[in-house]
This record gives C-alpha cells, sequence and structure tokens, in this order.
C-alpha cells in the first residue's frame, strides 16, 4: 500500500490580466475554502504542512497555489522578454482570478509576507468577497533591511543560493532544521529575477499607509499573526498597522520567524487552530 | 571572552568540512571589529588561513562587519534573542555595520554568515 499524502495537485487554467495562465495548486480537505498565499520568490509547498494537518483539513478545504513565474507555474507565453514584476493591482487580479476560476465561495485568505501584506488590500476593496483574512508577517509598511534588491539578480552572484542565504536570518532560531532547511531549498529554487520582481510589491508599491485605515473589519475579519524574530516586517510593523484598523486582531508568535507555516509547523498551529476555530464560530 | 572565541575560529571554521566545501571559492581578507578592537580573518579556498589581533597601520580588506562587544556577545548566544540572531537583523537594528566591497560578502552569504555564527555552538 502506498503510503500516500492526502494532497492533490492539479492545474487550472485562468485568464490574469488579459492573458492566458496555467496555474498549479494543491488542495486537501473540505468545508470552508481556505486559499494561502505563499511568500515572495517561494511557491505553495510553504504550506504543506498545513495541507496535511488532519485537524485543519476536516473544516477547511485547504488550497494552496503557485504564483505564476512560480514553482510549477510556468510564466506567461512571452516571458523571455519581459522583468517580471508584481503589482498591487495585478496581484489583488490574480487572487480574485484563482478565487473565480476554481468557483470558490467566499473563501478564508491566509497569505504570508508578500501574501499577508496584500490580504490589507482585499481587505480594503474587496472584503464582502471574503469569509475571514490572514495575513501572516503581514504590515502595511516596512523598513527594508538592505539597500539593493539587484543583489538578487545579476550574474556574478547565484541568485538562488543568496535568496536562501538572506531568508535564513529570518527564521527562528529554534526551528527544527528539517523545516528550516526545507523553506530555504523552496529559496533556492527560484526562477531568476522572480523573488525580485516579487519584492518590487513587497517594498515599494504594498506601501499602504495612505489606506489601510479604510479596512472595515465588520465586513470581513481581519486576523493578523507575526513571528517574534521576524526583521522584515516586525512585530512592531505590523502592531502599528492594527493600531490603524478598527477590530483587526494581532497576534505576536513566539519563537517563529518570517515563515511560519513552512519553517515551523508545530509551533505555527498553536496559534493558526485557535483562528481557524473562530472564524468557523462565525468570526 | 570575544579575544577566545576569535582566535578559536579558524579551528572551528577548517574542521567543518560542509562550510570548507561551501567556500570553497572564496579568498579574501575580512576585518570583524568587537568594539575597539580589530580583527583580520584570512579566507583561502573556505578554510581560515589566519586570525590577527589588531592594532593595524595599514592594511587592506574587502568587506567589514563591526559590532559592538555586547553584540557579538549576543549574537553568539546559544539561542539568540531576536534582534540578535542574525547578521542582517543587527544591521536594520543598527546593532552591527556592514562596509566595503560586498560582492565577496553577497557571492558567498551563506558561507560568510556561518563562519561569523561558528562560535555560536562552541561559546
Amino acid at each position: 500500500m502506498a503510503d500516500l499524502e492526502p494532497i492533490v495537485g492539479r492545474y487550472v487554467r485562468m485568464t490574469v490580466a488579459g492573458r492566458p495562465h496555467r496555474v498549479y495548486f494543491e488542495e486537501a480537505g473540505q468545508g470552508l475554502p481556505l486559499v494561502c498565499l505563499h511568500t515572495a520568490g517561494a511557491d505553495g509547498r510553504q504550506f504543506r504542512h498545513l495541507l496535511n494537518d488532519l485537524e485543519i483539513t476536516r473544516h477547511f478545504r485547504v488550497i494552496a497555489f503557485d504564483m505564476p513565474w512560480h514553482g510549477k507555474s510556468l510564466p506567461p507565453v512571452g516571458w523571455q522578454d519581459e522583468e517580471y514584476t508584481l503589482t498591487t493591482r495585478g496581484y489583488v487580479d490574480l487572487i480574485r482570478a484563482f478565487v473565480a476560476a476554481l468557483a470558490l465561495e467566499r473563501p478564508v485568505v491566509l497569505g504570508c509576507s508578500i501574501g499577508g501584506k496584500i490580504v490589507l488590500e482585499l481587505a480594503r476593496l474587496h472584503a464582502t468577497e471574503f469569509r475571514a483574512l490572514i495575513g501572516l508577517e503581514s504590515a502595511d509598511y516596512q523598513a527594508p533591511w538592505y539597500d539593493d534588491t539587484g543583489w538578487l539578480h545579476r550574474p556574478d552572484v547565484h541568485g538562488g543560493e543568496i535568496a536562501g542565504a538572506l531568508m535564513s536570518g529570518l527564521i527562528a532560531p529554534q526551528s527544527p532544521p528539517e523545516t528550516r532547511w526545507d523553506t530555504l531549498w523552496m529559496y533556492m529554487q527560484g526562477g531568476p529575477g522572480v523573488f525580485k520582481g516579487d519584492l518590487f510589491f513587497y517594498r515599494a508599491d504594498g506601501d499602504f499607509r495612505d489606506r489601510v485605515a479604510e479596512i472595515d473589519t465588520t465586513r470581513c475579519p481581519l486576523y493578523l499573526l507575526t513571528g517574534e524574530y521576524d526583521f522584515s516586517c516586525t512585530p512592531a510593523d505590523t502592531a502599528r498597522t492594527a493600531e490603524k484598523i478598527k477590530g483587526a486582531r494581532v497576534t505576536i508568535m513566539k519563537e517563529i520567524g518570517h515563515f511560519p507555516m513552512s519553517e515551523h509547523p508545530e509551533q505555527f498551529r498553536r496559534y493558526i487552530l485557535p483562528v481557524l476555530d473562530d472564524i468557523r464560530a462565525g468570526g | 571572552m570575544i579575544a577566545a572565541v576569535l582566535e578559536q575560529l579558524a579551528e572551528l571554521v577548517n574542521a567543518d568540512a560542509g562550510l570548507v566545501r561551501r567556500g570553497r571559492y572564496l579568498s579574501t581578507t575580512f576585518l570583524v571589529e568587537t568594539g575597539a578592537t580589530a580583527w583580520l580573518v584570512s579566507v583561502h579556498e573556505g578554510r581560515v588561513t589566519r586570525v590577527e589581533r589588531g592594532p593595524f597601520l595599514m592594511r587592506a580588506w574587502s568587506f567589514a562587519v563591526r559590532a559592538s562587544e555586547e553584540a557579538w556577545q549576543r549574537f553568539w548566544a546559544p539561542v539568540p534573542a531576536a534582534g540578535w540572531h542574525d547578521l542582517f537583523a543587527m544591521t536594520k537594528g543598527g546593532q552591527a555595520t556592514v562596509e566595503g566591497d560586498l560582492r565577496p560578502l553577497m557571492a558567498n552569504l551563506r558561507y560568510v554568515k556561518d563562519v561569523l555564527a561558528k562560535p555560536r555552538r562552541a561559546a
């Protein structure tokens, strides 16, 4: 008997910004749809522990897709002549197109880092389309911790090696070696320029300091959870953001860095299970 | 404590075959400053060949990593506290600075970070 995991992977065809895409996603479980958004320069494998968690999948249909250019989702036709750049508008459109392509009804969206940041924009602009929104390592703005993202994409520095080496510091020292190195491997595997392209959104286009106060959490509950070891999006960044959003619920997670679900799944589930219970109970 | 740590650095690094292998394309000398004391760490193909204690009069180095003695002690704690657990956590927090020719550092970042963190297990 094969030792199969409950995760199933498929491709869905969809149009984003007028261009055909073939997007890879994995899913497990049944119940309320829970769409998971991976971090910059990584892919949906970051959610494999969530997808394998029977406590979660008995109540939620957990779905993690790879953004185009990431993981098993190819770039769109013609990519070879383009510089990949993620924008706020493009990211919102992508998420809504994916939800529509799978005909998901008012899903919960849980995103981390860039995924955590974009849920703030989903909350502001499209609150009624979602049952609840969860931002991990999420803030309206975070100060950069290195000057030049050009280091991530140049011929004399290996893009995968430097991505892994930079991200290693964002993982808490308490995270187990196995999941620490799984997390870094995903960073080491990104396509050339993709991490840098995502960071345009994270660092430049996604400065939401002027607009998060417009979020109305009575239309859609908003949960923000940040790891104490995250010095990219710090607990203070999240707390400052939440102060502007009436009703936002903040949790600071001990012994966790920037990749909660991936770097230390056991520790993360202590924090996420009560949030998911709360959402099932009606937020 | 700091001097003892840095004086052991070559032995610690060179005994780690995986670390030496990861650094095999790096040959350079970089500066580590611990408070008022400067150290020059010379690397040849991933092996630390020399760790010299300053002061120095006229010596070249490729890049420098500077932090206070207290910062290095916190960085080398067995389980460092948040903000003291990574070189760039410390630079963002203003606890350390990195300067000079950054290319050899960035091209070999995992190696250099691992070398600097190596005393953590020994401290």
